[in-house]
């Protein structure tokens, strides 16, 4: 936002020189071949290692493909099959809870604790950089110690529970399916909810004090005036952030592969991990390159939703 | 009464602030500094069922990480991730700044296509193309070398970077770069010579974060490289400290902490240009 008020700005300054000015400022940005020169790089390595693998991804999911051996093709086989194997229903099932939990407890936790860090004077770069740890630590590594938090036998959290007399047996966290999916929500929701919280805060940051002194002198409450200022007028930093967010939480790998590899049972399975069991583990490469697939229309739907967003805020600007 | 008025003032952030704050920053930290204790508990401690989880009551043990040490090829992994991190940041910062350039500044048939691409390939998670991407690694002949990470990184590496200084170079005034090239520098010459130097905090942002992205990654180090002594840290702690049924909580502990902090401390010193960075990603 901040940055395409500045664009106007700049554009606002070259409009208001004379208009030798302007046709030389015109002539200084068409430059096509400088323009094509600096986008090649990029241009090809994103062409060799991201369109061409993705169309070879395809490919390989019409195909029965197997580790070292290429294959023909089969047509939609691959999916029939997928559609009709337990595993991979589990798997859908997993991804939509998965998602939706996480995608939820993140947005209403990221919004509490957006709220709290807003108006926290002192201490507030010390509590934002203590909040903020968990998002840049490395997954791999800091869910290892969730791992040994929830380790059936030393578990410091069954520990904890036990000797507050909550229960009076060992929780069996990552052994048993249901608990187990809560589990790798909850590390899910504790990586995330960094990013929730201090997008949110750009966004509160954005909306001008005046709303909020003129609802107060109209004698709006804290509660309506969350619900009539802070929450329609966050509504587009909220939709990116859970959009953003959608695809990632979705295609999570680190989280469930170092907790529970998808088990209990596959309950904890998601896309990522069950491709990369049957297409790495089991060597049948077209079946995984399938599975993955399925993250390609969610992907779509964000990439849709967000470019239309990013132009009806540019229109109304 | 006044007095009171003015104590109640003051007490009251207390209430409303700090003491509901207090759950959020002690979910964040426990996990971290469960790491830090557990790596420092003697084995005998870290087992004992009935001992205090939270407190190392009987002497601390450097053994954890000097297993780490001579045991595993620790240091490897963590020069390896190094290396991996290093040479993918520097790649691509370069072409993230020459593509965000044209796409800030210019107008060229396709700018708009290739923005829309760049914002695509932004949004593609790894777990969706490391399957297609091991066909292709292996038929460049890069399976089981570093080279496959260096070359692969960049993929999610260079959008973001693309995107972040794009953004960052629109709120840049271009009256300076005109001058310049009127006074007869080259395109190149102005970017490097001009842009660059006030764009500094934009740089830095896209190279944290390229840095601790590559760090962190953890897919296609497990898929593209194999061999124990070519791995990276995320994957050399994860996978050679598990063996079988015998876990080293100790050790695996002790690596997390050595593996997070690099970035931890890269985050102390640049906390802001995190703060931006993770903003800029999305927020545009």
């Amino acid at each position: 936002m901040q940055l395409k008020t500045l664009n106007g700005d700049v554009a606002k300054a070259v409009g208001r020189g004379d208009g030798q000015a302007r046709a030389l400022s015109d002539l200084l940005v068409r430059d096509t071949p400088v323009a094509y020169a600096f986008i090649a790089p990029a241009f090809f390595l994103l062409l060799f290692l991201v369109a061409y693998p993705f169309v070879l991804s395809v490919w390989l999911s019409l195909s029965d493909a197997r580790v070292g051996e290429t294959g023909s093709f089969v047509g939609l086989e691959n999916f029939q099959r997928l559609l009709t194997s337990s595993i991979f229903l589990q798997t859908l099932q997993n991804s939509i809870i998965f998602t939706a939990a996480a995608l939820g407890a993140k947005t209403v936790f990221g919004m509490a604790l957006a709220l709290l860090l807003f108006r926290i004077g002192r201490f507030k770069r010390l509590i934002r950089g203590a909040v903020l740890l968990p998002f840049i630590v490395p997954t791999a590594l800091s869910t290892l110690v969730w791992w040994w938090m929830f380790e059936p036998l030393y578990s410091v959290v069954n520990w904890t529970l036990k000797s507050l007399h909550i229960v009076s047996r060992d929780i069996p966290w990552l052994p048993d399916p249901y608990l187990a999916m809560f589990t790798v929500v909850l590390v899910n929701t504790w990586r995330g909810l960094p990013f929730f919280a201090i997008t949110i805060l750009a966004g509160l940051v954005a909306i001008p004090r005046e709303l909020y002194e003129a609802a107060e002198s109209d004698g709006a409450g804290p509660v309506s005036r969350f619900w009539h200022i802070t929450v329609p007028l966050l509504k587009p930093v909220l939709g990116v952030v859970i959009l953003f967010s959608a695809i990632f939480t979705l295609a999570d790998f680190n989280i469930v592969y170092v907790l529970t590899k998808g088990g209990p049972m596959n309950m904890t399975h998601l896309f990522a991990t069950y491709s990369f069991a049957l297409g790495l583990q089991g060597g049948q490469i077209s079946q995984g390159a399938a599975v993955s697939l399925f993250l390609f229309p969610i992907l779509l739907i964000v990439v849709f939703t967000q470019l239309r967003m990013v132009r009806r805020a540019t229109t109304y600007e | 009464m006044n007095s009171a008025a003015r104590w109640a003032r003051r007490i009251r952030p207390v209430f409303t602030l700090y003491v509901p704050v207090t759950p959020f920053v002690l979910f964040a930290l426990f996990p971290l500094y469960f790491m830090l204790v557990t790596s420092f508990k003697k084995n005998a401690e870290l087992y004992d069922v009935n001992a205090v989880p939270f407190l190392i009551g009987r002497g601390v043990t450097f053994g954890h990480y000097e297993l780490l040490s001579k045991d595993t090829l620790f240091w490897s992994w963590f020069l390896n991730s190094l290396i991996v991190s290093l040479a993918a940041t520097v790649i691509s910062v370069v072409l993230g700044v020459l593509a965000a350039y044209p796409l800030a500044r210019l107008k060229f048939p396709g700018a708009n296509s290739f923005g829309v691409a760049i914002f695509v390939t932004y949004l593609v998670p790894p777990s969706l193309l490391f399957l297609p991407l091991s066909t292709v690694v292996a038929r460049l002949g890069l399976s089981d070398s570093l080279w496959a990470l260096v070359v692969t990184y960049p993929t999610f590496l260079v959008p973001f970077c693309t995107w972040l200084l794009m953004g960052y170079f629109r709120t840049v005034p271009k009256e300076i770069e005109e001058c310049a090239m009127l006074d007869g520098c080259n395109r190149l010459q102005t970017l490097v010579r001009i842009l660059l130097p006030v764009a500094v905090p934009g740089v830095i942002c896209a190279a944290l974060f390229a840095f601790t992205l590559s760090w962190n990654e953890f897919l296609y180090a497990l898929v593209f490289v194999s061999p124990a002594e070519l791995k990276t840290m995320t994957v050399g702690v994860f996978s050679e400290l598990i063996r079988g049924d015998i876990y080293y909580w100790g050790g695996l502990m002790a690596g997390a902490c050595i593996g997070s902090l690099p970035i931890v401390v890269a985050y102390v010193f640049f906390l802001d240009y995190y703060v931006s960075g993770l903003t800029a990603g999305a927020v545009k």
